[in-house]
Order: structure tokens, then sequence, then C-alpha cells
């Protein structure tokens, strides 16, 4: 592809009744509501404009924008005026002309004249529409009053500020407010001295700006530019991409100049970013470049050897005899395979099969096991299938929104801003969450209920809240008849009206008093179109896959499913967890979540592959780890996941992998899961690759390549070139071929291909021949299992309790800057936000201790010991501590135990007892870690050639 | 910290709990179903050999879960 601007139509596009007009003779019809300028630009007019874009609300104060309207007086603004029936447009007179020239000129007296050495130079609006109004002169000269001297701010690592180039358009503000939502900038004083100042007249960097880059993309001029093109200068081709940090998958163009990566910029016809982005997406990317890539593969005896340099022939050659060595030795069931929520779907298809097909047996788990693995059991259980039931632009019609354990600001940072736009519209928000998240206040935003929640009670919260809606007769009984179980209905209701389940009875338990408990459910029953969304902090307990089916509950007891503005919606973490539970990788289902005991669902994989495939399930990951540590699981290839830093209890993970014979690790970096690896495959990043990602909608994407892969492969030619040492005998020459196969295996993806995906751009699946365009909302008429299922969620309390030893309830979560384990963003600029985990404290629990701010301190629980320092904060509730696990000098889950979801083994992340106490330094484990993980990283120089 | 195979008694038993509210027989058998589709050979048997050793102590509920597993899935005892 080459490099073409984006189309911009001015204004935002309209949805009324059509309604015709003439523009220079050109008769068009538009809908109701559009502007003169967007319909001037539907039929390939474009009026000169600089104020004015399609991603914002018209404002009407450049004033080059003008037309003439037949039979009105003046000259008014294209972009602000809507048009008409009959209405006869002439965009183009002298008068015009004449007008349009005297506003450039006055820009101009005030710009620099540097457009040859200017880094947007070629990429300027200012410069292309001197251009189009044809200036020639400036009457009033260039050495008057003016800004060229304002000096630049180069705070922010990404982007530049250089008031001398800014036009005071007030773009980047309005970008800030209505795209984003952060209201971090402002026009400053007034008339001649106006300038854009970021919060009270501060540095970006130190500002509220969140560094999301709207702002910059939507500058006219070169007044907010990324710095990288500044350094490299404006890009010569672009190449739609999808994003490879969270679950939301924003559409992405790669703009590149050769074979360098000058800027991500986000694409405006991305269905689930409509051309928004946050810092991860937008700017953190550096990291595919960083000189921590390991580019060869690595052998090694023993863990405590050096690494070894090797070609790719040997290190696969050594994988596949391991294995075998090890099936030889130890049974077939003795090893197994982790697949990577940050791969393709193309890549974790084909690494479930090479357990399934190549190991013999179904010891395949994937990372969601420590995140969504209760979304996949509790929705299947409820409703038939396991994944949301909206897409994102369904928040646009809720009237309540409720969040619960989910903080989208900082993890869904995408679909949190078109959160905050419904929200700003006047939608009702409950918050139901331990922590005081932004989303409770922020700019224009204010939860009508904010239910602070003791860590841990999340199904009696929910059970709560439906004995209100039960036995205050709020339930949508015409819903439930015709679209549930009855019978399991009445079971339910039964068990919830249970005065033992009221917000007076749970208050204690709960810690949040009743009158908020009935005031929230209330609200969420009556309020008009409601929608659940939620994260980790419902799945990450004892009791998460529970917690997902009360909230089915709910939903379906109130009628919120099947129509737009409700639904279900779990927020994923990572890129592609949805596609990678899609794709088979848990160890109990194959791909389209059939059971592997279902003969036919085998017979036909059977059939396709070619081999007997086990009908028993196999080891999820901790299980795998268990049976390391007793001797019965010796082998294991881990793409993409970091489980030592990941996974809870560290020192379990180190010792089922230390136990292990032959650990495989495909990573880009010498993660600390490596540091017990045997042998090491340099992976490849989602810009080396082709193939597909599938977001928390459903939404199935492409990821194009748009740069050779630097270590020699993408990933899904490694797993090709392991299985074919082990006999496989695959013979992929592209992605494409994969997807095919998955559409001939995977009933929700038969019809699903590369060249769809590319005509459409990104379809939701089932796409089937029942929904041959796919499916943005599911469960409309009937649910996918036929009869909604309602499940009696009874309280079990987590087996993990505070006490005089460990006083205080740990959770953890993360931060906008930072995404996951940090192996992507640590090695960017956004350490500048972000260098080291902190423990949130409650100024109660610091001053009982002796604790203050910015303290070393000892978080120490019956699992282990770490040392961070501390952050006085009353986001927290007294008796609740909290932090971030993106930093491996931290190791937070060192403290964080083996307890997890009763039915899927999902960690039990969010509770953890613990004791805080002041510290002078790092604890013996950390201590004692680093020392392993510095002497494990050693690599051994290569042998010269002969 | 738990051994492992305290551990898997524990998994047994927490399920058994979740089911509770079922009733004990029915939540003995969703127990078992719920074991049935989601562990594997090794973890069964690891459960049945805790059933066969004296030294082992398992609570009533993952006593009684491990003994229908054993029964349902035709192990021989």
């Amino acid at each position: 592809m080459t490099f073409t601007r984006e189309k911009d139509f001015g204004t935002p596009e309209a949805m009324g009744e059509a309604v015709s007009l003439t523009i220079d003779g050109q008769e068009i019809a538009v809908p109701a509501g559009t502007s003169i300028m967007r319909a001037a630009a539907m039929v390939e007019t474009d009026i000169p404009k600089l104020c004015a874009t399609d991603s914002l609300e018209s404002f009407g104060s450049c004033r080059l924008c003008l037309v003439e309207i037949e039979g009105r007086a003046g000259y008014p603004a294209s972009c602000t005026t809507p048009v008409a029936p009959g209405m006869v447009v002439h965009t183009e007179s002298e008068r015009l002309r004449k007008l349009r020239r005297g506003v450039m000129e006055l820009y101009i007296s005030d710009h620099p004249l540097d457009c040859l050495t200017c880094s947007a130079n070629g990429d300027c609006e200012l410069q292309d529409q001197a251009g189009a109004v044809g200036l020639r002169d400036v009457r009033f000269g260039y050495e008057g009053e003016n800004h060229l001297e304002g000096c630049k701010d180069e705070s922010n690592p990404y982007f530049t500020f250089d008031p001398a180039k800014c036009i005071v358009c007030s773009r980047c503000v309005r970008a800030c407010d209505e795209t984003q939502g952060t209201l971090a900038l402002t026009v400053d004083g007034r008339g001649f001295a106006s300038k854009i100042a970021a919060s009270q007249d501060e540095s970006f960097l130190s500002s509220e700006c969140v560094s999301c880059g709207a702002c910059v993309q939507a500058c006219p001029t070169s007044a907010l530019i990324e710095n990288t093109v500044i350094e490299k200068g404006t890009p010569d081709r672009s190449v739609v991409t999808t994003c490879a940090y969270c679950g939301v998958g924003c559409a992405f163009r790669a703009e590149m100049r050769g074979e360098e990566l000058v800027r991500m910029v986000p694409w405006k016809d991305g269905k689930a970013n409509h051309g928004h982005s946050c810092v991860k997406g937008r700017f953190a990317w550096g990291y595919a470049q960083h000189r921590d890539r390991v580019l060869n593969p690595m052998v090694r005896g023993a863990v405590d050897e050096p690494w070894r340099e090797v070609s790719w022939e040997e290190a696969i050659a050594h994988v596949a005899s391991e294995y075998r060595r090890i099936q030889k030795d130890y049974g077939t069931r003795a090893i197994g395979g982790i697949t990577s929520s940050r791969c393709t779907n193309e890549e974790t298809f084909l690494v479930q099969k090479l357990v399934r097909q190549g190991f013999g047996n179904n010891n395949v788990d994937t990372c969601a096991r420590v995140c969504h693995s209760p979304t996949g059991y509790g929705l299947k259980t409820t409703f038939g299938t396991s994944a949301g039931t909206q897409d994102f632009d369904s928040v646009q019609y809720a009237d309540v929104i409720l969040v619960i354990g989910a903080n989208p600001t900082d993890g869904h940072p995408v679909f949190a801003s078109l959160m905050k736009r419904r929200l700003r519209q006047g939608a009702k928000l409950i918050v139901v969450d331990p922590r005081r998240i932004d989303l409770v206040r922020s700019p224009h935003i204010e939860a009508s209920h904010h239910l602070p929640l003791r860590p841990g009670t999340n199904v009696a919260m929910l059970t709560a809240m439906a004995h209100v809606i039960v036995t205050e007769g709020l339930v949508d009984e015409a819903y439930v008849r015709e679209r549930c179980d009855t019978e399991a209905y009445a079971e339910w209701a039964e068990f919830v009206s249970d005065p033992a389940h009221s917000p007076e009875a749970i208050e204690e338990l709960t810690g949040v008093p009743a009158a908020d408990v009935r005031a929230a459910a209330r609200l969420y029953a009556t309020g008009g179109n409601a929608a659940i969304y939620y994260g980790l902090g419902v799945t990450e307990h004892s009791q998460g896959s529970s917690t997902v089916m009360a909230i089915a509950n709910l939903a379906m007891a109130t009628g919120n499913v099947g129509k737009e503005g409700t639904g279900v919606n779990p927020l994923r973490g990572q890129n592609n967890v949805q596609g990678a539970c899609d794709m088979g990788s848990f160890p109990h289902e194959f791909s389209g979540y059939r059971h592997v005991s279902d003969n036919a669902a085998r017979a036909q994989f059977e059939q396709d592959w070619g081999v007997a495939l086990d009908p028993e399930p196999g080891l999820r990951i901790p299980n795998m780890l268990d049976a390391a540590t007793d001797g019965t699981f010796k082998g294991i290839f881990i793409q993409g996941e970091d489980i030592l830093q990941s996974d809870p209890n560290t020192k379990h993970v180190a010792a089922g992998l230390a136990a292990m014979e032959c650990v495989v690790v495909q990573d880009l970096f010498l993660n600390e899961t490596a540091n017990y690896a045997h042998v090491f495959l340099p992976g490849s990043t989602f810009l080396e690759k082709d193939g597909t990602f599938t977001n928390a909608e459903r939404r199935i994407q492409r990821v194009r390549k748009v740069m050779e892969p630097r270590n020699g492969y993408g990933d899904w030619e490694v797993v090709q070139l392991v299985a074919n040492a082990m006999g496989l005998g695959w013979t992929y020459t592209h992605p494409s071929q994969i997807m095919d196969e998955i559409a001939r295996l995977t009933p929700t993806f038969a019809g699903v291909n590369y060249q769809m995906l590319d005509e459409r751009g990104s379809l939701q699946w089932p796409v089937n021949a029942a929904a041959p365009g796919g499916t943005p909302m599911m469960h409309i008429d009937h649910f996918v299992r036929g009869k909604g299922n309602f499940v009696v969620t009874d309280y079990v309390p987590t087996d993990e309790r505070t006490g005089p030893r460990f006083p205080l309830l740990l959770t953890t979560g993360r931060i906008l800057s930072q995404y996951n384990v940090g192996a992507q963003t640590r090695r960017t600029a956004n350490v500048n936000w972000h260098e080291e985990d902190r423990l949130e404290i409650h100024p109660h629990d610091a001053e009982n201790r002796g604790i203050r701010d910015g303290n070393w301190v000892s978080l120490r629980s019956r699992a282990g010991e770490t040392t961070l320092r501390a952050l006085i904060t009353d986001r927290v509730a007294p008796g609740v501590v909290y932090t971030t696990f993106h930093h491996p000098d931290t190791q937070a889950n060192v403290i964080t135990t083996d307890f997890s979801d009763w039915a899927t083994n999902c960690p039990e992340y969010k509770v953890t007892a613990v004791q805080v106490t002041p510290s002078n330094g790092p604890s013996d484990w950390q201590q004692s870690y680093r020392a392993q993980a510095e002497q494990s990283r050693r690599i051994e120089p290569a042998e010269p050639a002969e | 910290m738990m051994s492992n195979d305290e551990r898997l008694a524990y998994m047994a038993e927490q399920i058994y709990r979740n089911f509770a509210a079922q009733g004990r027989d029915m939540a003995i058998a969703s127990t078992v179903d719920h074991i049935v589709s989601f562990w594997d050979p090794r973890m069964k048997a690891q459960a049945f050999a805790m059933l066969d050793d004296p030294a082992v102590r398992l609570s009533d509920g993952a006593r009684a879960v491990f003994e229908k597993l054993r029964i349902e899935t035709g192990a021989v005892g």
C-alpha cells in the first residue's frame, strides 16, 4: 500500500432522513443533519478548512470554509451549517477566494515560514490550505507581534508541542474533550494572547494528559507532532493492522518509511476504535526494535549453564529429539504446551494442534487460564457460548452502565473513552470495585453509586442485588418467561429471595451500606437499557465463575440481553485472549468450544489431521506445574507467555519449571520464564507477521506484516518447523491457509477467510451460513443454548483469610502506561509514567505502621515476601492494599497464593492476606532471584566460523 | 502451602462446596461431572490413589466425590 492520507469529511456523519441539495451545480442527497462541508466532500468537493475534522463536532472558528448559499445573506461557515432541502450552495467564487485568502494571510503572518525544514513538510494541512486558497503574499508582513518565539514543550517522550506553529484552532482541545474524554487541554488567555495549555499551564508530561495521541492526530500543523516523525521524516507507505496490546483491538495504520516504522496512527475505519488510540498502541511499539530482543535460537544442557547460540536447524532438531525422548522415558502425557494470547489465532491454533496431533495428548493451555477462563465457563453455562454478548458500539445505547471488577480507563482506555462519551451524554453509572477507580469521579462524570466492596465478596454482592430485584418485583417476567428456563429461574428466584441474601444481611460481609446496594439494584433494573462490563476483578477469585454466572443471572432477570445498550461484556485483558480461547487452547476442548470427549467433534479433527486424538482432558497450567513437581510432567513448549512472572505463587512455578527436563520458551526477550528454559526460540512481533486477532467483541481482524521478521521467521513458521521435525508433515505457506483449516473445523468460523476479512475489514463470529456477515450482537431472539439458564450462585467465602499475622487484603491490577508483565512496555518510554510497582495503602493503615509516602515496605503473605515502595492514598479502603505486577524486580506474584477459581483454576490474584511493614531493602527471595536471573541470562559467545 | 495431594483433594472439596446449595447427592453428582469434564487422567488416578491410602485424610465431601467418580469412570477400586 502506498501512502495516502485518510479522507477527511470535515464533520462527523449524520444519521437523519435523506435531504436533497445542490452543491456547485451537482445534486446530492445526504442524511439530514449533515453539514454542507461534509456533503460537499461526499461529492469530492473539498472546501478549505482548518479547524474542522470529521472526528470532532464542528466548531466554526477558522472561517476558512465560508460558502455562498442562494437566498441567504452573508457567507456562512460550511462546517456549522447543516444542509436543507433544496439548498443551492456555491463553494467557489471570487468573493469567497478573497475572504479565504484574507483569513489565511492572518494565520500565516503569525506562523514560521520554515516549511522546507519543518518536520511536517508535505503532511501539513496549513501548508495544503495555503495552497488551496491561492495565497501568494501576506500583506501584514511577518515582523509584527506574533508567537514565533514560543518555547517548545518536549517533556512528553513521544511528541513535541511547538506553540510557534500553533494556529489555536482548538482541534487538540476538542480531541482531548470529545475523543479521549480527559479534558486535559484548554485554550489559555484571550484574543491574541490565546494559547494551548495542558492542565494548569503545566508541561504535557506533568499534566493530566494521558498521551493517547488524539491531540497529535487532530493537529493540522506540526504544533503537535510525533517525535519519530521529527527524527525519521514523514512516512511513504502505510499498512492497516491491529494493535497487539489489550483486548479492545484497535486498528492502526502502520506508517512506514522503507522498512522502518515511523508511527502508528489509529485507523478511522477501525470498527473497535473508530480512529482513537491509547498511549500503548499509539506510541509504545519501540520494544519491537529494542536491543534486548534475542534474534538467534539458543540451547543449553542445564539452566545453570550459559546459553549457546545455535542454528535454527540445531535448535529445532534438539527440541524434537528431547520431546520424543521424554515421551519414550515418561509416557505420552509427560509433555505439553502453552499458547499465547499475544500471538495470532493462526499461531495459537497451530500450537494446540502440535500438542494434540504431535504430542498425542491434550496438555495444552493458555494464559486465559489466569484471566478469563471463568468467563468461558460462566457464560457457556448460562448463555451457551463463551463470549461477550455485544459490540463496543452498543454502549452508546446504554442508559445504565454497571462496571464491576474492571478499570477501563487504565486497562481498556479506548473503549473507556467511548463509555465516557455516553456517560457525559447522561447515562448512569454504577461502579462495583474495592478501589476508587478513575471512573467513579472524573471530569463531567460521576458514578451514581460506587459500591466499594471488600475483596472476595462479589458473589454476595450480586446475589444481594438479585434479592432486591426479585423481592421488589423488578424482574422482567415476560422476558424470563419467553427466553429463559423457567424452572431454573424459579429455583434461582427462591434462592436469592432468602432474607439471608438481602443487602442488610450481607452488609457486614461486604462493608457496603445496604441502602446503597438497594439503590444500585433498582437503578440497574429500572433505568432503561442496562449493560454490564467486567474484568479480572470478577474472574480472578475463588468464585470467579460463580460471579460471571451471577452477572448473567442479573442480566437475564432484567431482560438485559439480546438488544442494543445491554448485555454482559467481559473486557478482555490481552489482544487475543478471546481468539486463543476460540482456537482450542484449553485442555478440555477443541476450537469452537467442543469438548474433546465429543465423539463427533473429535472424529472431524481426526479425519482432517490423520491421527487418533486423546478423548481425555489434558492438564491445565497449574496442574502441569503440580505434575512437574511430582515428576510426571517433564517438557513444555511455551509460546509468548511469561508464566514465572504472571502466574501465582512464583516459588511453586519456579519449582515446577526447574523440575522439567526440556522447557522451550519462544518469546521476543529472555523473559523470566526463560531463566528456567533449556531452549530459547526467538519470536516475532505483530509487525513482522500475518494473521488475525479476535478482540473482546468477538471481532476477527487482520494483522498484517509490515516488515520482515528480525528473527527470520514468523511464530507460526517456527511451530511448523517443530511439528515437521516431529514428523507431522505440515505444509502451510501462508497463515491464510491455517485460517482456512480453522474455518473447516470450527462451526463458528465456517465463513471466515482472508479475502472476506480484507473486503469487510473485520468479522464478528459466529460467521457461518446462518450469519454470513458475522454477528455483532448475540442472543437476539434466543440464547445460543436455547433457553437462558439461571444458576444458583451460593456465596462460598475464600479460604484465604485475614488474621493477626496477615491483617490486610492485597488486590492487584494494572496501570494505563504498562501492560501485564511489562515485557513490552518496560522496554519503551512508558516507564516515564510507571518505573516501578508501588503499594497503594490507606493513610490509616500507613499511619498505624509508621509508613510514609515513598518508604520501602515489606509485603508479606503466607506464600512469600517482597519489597516495594508505598504510595499512600485513600483510593483504597482501610484494610485493603493494592499493587500492579508489571515489574519483575517486585515480583508481586511471590505474594499471591495458589488458591484459585473452583471451576477453572483461574488464580485468586485479587485476594491475598498480607502484612505490610517498613523495610530497608529487598527480600531474601528478591536477592536470590536476581542472582539466579543474572546467572541464567549469560550467553556464551558463538564460535567463529571455520 | 499445600502439597500436591492436598491441593487435589482441596480442589474436589472446593468444587463440591460450590455445588452444595443443590443438596448433598446432587452436589456430589455435579462435582463428579465437573471432574470428568476437566481433570486429566493423571489427576483422576491420583484421586483414586488417595482413596486407597489409609494415611490420607480426605474431607467427607472429597471422599464421597472420589468414590462416586471411581464408580462412574469404571476405575478399578
